[in-house]
């Protein structure tokens, strides 16, 4: 295993990210701030509490989760476009780096800035609503998980894409409406049975609500569900990732 | 071939859009080498070379980089090879310093400043080491890919076109880099438009038409085998009309009667010059100046690819 190589990936991939550190955190803490004053203070004070917990309090995991989400499929998919866009892929490409350990450099970085975001938000949303969290192994196991599969999921994006069109796509037509119908706002309980029913085919639902499980043990599905679901997803992604390496899909002719 | 740097059998490469890039190529390497690829646009010189790296995937045959197999031991094989591409591909952000340390450690080679500091100077980058690549010049940017190359301390360099669109001065230079190369036992093979770098640089030659490898042979053995020599004669009195005694020896004449041509195989030539001369002075034919051309690699080469 060249672990250099995959050393040399992350490195590059987190330097390229701290170079712009300011555009990298501002934009997500604004609109961070942004929803709190909107649903938090201005909407969620008409808001009854939902189970026991403050509007306010309530949307914090789905907004850190809407965040991680769409940091994490930008950077990945980004971080593998760039390179074939600009031509430097060759040198990946004839290095001593296997399709796994590409992956591992692109993905974890991807994976780490996410995150490092994330965290970030958390933060910020502590000066709104008082945090509470009730099983901190959980949350930063969904974290994870949820940034590590994101992103997998961005890299596969950056790998099919064959323009800086289709990259912004994906993420314009079905991450955002996955995570605005995914439970981020509101709980899917409070939806008709219909509809209830179509968000369970909604991934996003169960990263969600396993979050806020993790939060105020308030939850849509059983943290269980949540967990396999969650895992199920990381494994699809995987899968096609592996299968593109292995064909050579758009990396190489 | 056992020992062999590089070696190519069979193979053959089809694009997905029909196109057949190369049919059957056998081809070996030895190490220590200059080996230059001839061909004109299109021929298949770039797909050739990037099946061996390992950035286009080859159809069928198999290639092997010092015995181990480009695909099922491609971490051995690939730790040998250093590419220089064709097209200026860098990352315009960094500097020359760190693309130059991120390209030694992506091939897995722990840290080692001292070595890059000799290849950044042996090129001339030195002081440009903390520029950013964007503020270099096209030439500039080649020796950074060159040094990127070298990064990992390749036993085997390929140079795509290394000299395409790129002034005297650094053309040179670079011959003295790869003839440099060469002495400290670098296997070096480039693709080539410009047939005077073969004729300067390679010891063997392989020329590529429409994806055949149609000739290989040591550069040197080569032009002695298609070599042809001229001997014009330049005459004081234009000629109107050839004499027998000198058509015989198959002389010919050219420009309006005014130069008398001999054309000879330089191996085996049928008539030495002095019987040539001899049979000219003896037919009163005067001449006021003489002169001999070589054929070059070049002539050779645009006769094999228009066959």
């Amino acid at each position: 295993m060249n672990l250099r190589g995959v050393w040399a990936i992350y490195n590059y991939e987190m330097a390229r990210f701290f170079r712009t550190l300011g555009q990298s955190l501002i934009s997500p803490v604004i609109s961070t701030v942004l929803y709190f004053v909107v649903f938090g203070a201005a909407i969620g004070s008409r808001i009854q509490n939902i189970d026991g917990v403050s509007y306010g309090a309530f949307i914090v995991p789905g907004l850190v989760m809407l965040s991680l989400l769409t940091q994490s499929v930008s950077n990945a998919s980004f971080g593998i476009y760039f390179p074939r866009f600009s031509g430097t892929i060759y040198e990946y490409l004839s290095a001593p780096v296997s399709p796994m350990e590409m992956v591992l450099g692109f993905v974890g970085a991807a994976a780490s800035k996410s995150l490092l975001i994330g965290l970030i938000i958390l933060a910020t949303s502590a000066f709104f609503v008082p945090l509470q969290i009730a099983h901190p192994v959980w949350m930063v196991v969904f974290l994870l998980l949820t940034a590590i599969t994101f992103s997998l999921f961005g890299f596969l994006i950056g790998l099919w894409a064959d323009g800086f069109e289709k990259l912004q796509i994906i993420p314009l037509l079905v991450i955002t409406p996955l995570t605005f119908l995914g439970g981020s706002f509101y709980p899917i309980g409070i939806l008709p049975p219909f509809w209830h029913t179509v968000s369970l085919f909604n991934p996003v639902v169960y990263l969600v609500s396993g979050f806020r499980w993790s939060f105020n043990e308030v939850s849509d599905v059983s943290v269980w569900v949540s967990l396999a679901m969650t895992g199920v997803f990381l494994a699809v992604c995987l899968a096609a990732v592996s299968w593109m390496f292995r064909t050579g899909y758009r990396l190489k002719n | 071939m056992q020992n062999a740097a590089i070696s190519i059998q069979n193979v053959s490469k089809t694009y997905a859009t029909g196109l057949t890039a190369l049919k059957a190529v056998n081809l070996d390497i030895s190490p220590g080498e200059i080996f230059a690829l001839l061909g004109p646009n299109g021929a298949g010189k770039t797909t050739l070379i990037s099946i061996i790296c390992g950035t286009v995937t080859k159809s069928s045959g198999t290639v092997s980089v010092a015995g181990h197999d480009n695909e099922g031991d491609f971490r051995a094989a690939r730790s040998l090879i250093g590419l220089v591409p064709q097209e200026l591909h860098l990352s315009i952000f960094e500097s020359v310093w760190d693309t130059c340390a991120f390209s030694r450690m992506l091939f897995g080679k722990p840290r080692d400043d001292a070595y890059l500091e000799k290849v950044l100077r042996q090129l001339s980058l030195w002081d440009k080491r903390d520029s950013r690549i964007m503020a270099l010049s096209g030439g500039m940017k080649r020796r950074v890919l060159i040094a990127k190359a070298l990064a990992h301390e390749p036993r085997i360099l390929f140079l795509d076109e290394p000299t395409a669109g790129v002034d005297v001065e650094l053309r040179q230079d670079m011959w003295r880099i790869v003839r440099e190369l060469r002495e400290s036992g670098v296997t070096i093979i480039l693709t080539t438009h410009y047939i005077e770098e073969a004729e300067d640089l390679a010891d063997r030659v392989g020329v590529i038409s429409k994806g055949e490898l149609i000739l290989v042979e040591e550069k040197k053995a080569l032009m002695r085998k298609m070599g042809q020599k001229q001997l014009t004669l330049e005459l004081t009195t234009p000629l109107a009309k050839l004499p027998k005694a000198l058509a015989a020896l198959g002389l010919t004449l050219a420009k309006e009667g005014r130069e008398l041509v001999y054309a000879y195989d330089m191996q085996k030539p049928q008539h030495t010059i002095a019987e040539v001369l001899q049979a000219v002075t003896d037919a009163k034919v005067k001449f006021g100046d003489l002169h001999t051309e070589q054929s070059s690699l070049e002539d050779i080469f645009m006769g094999l690819v228009k066959q």
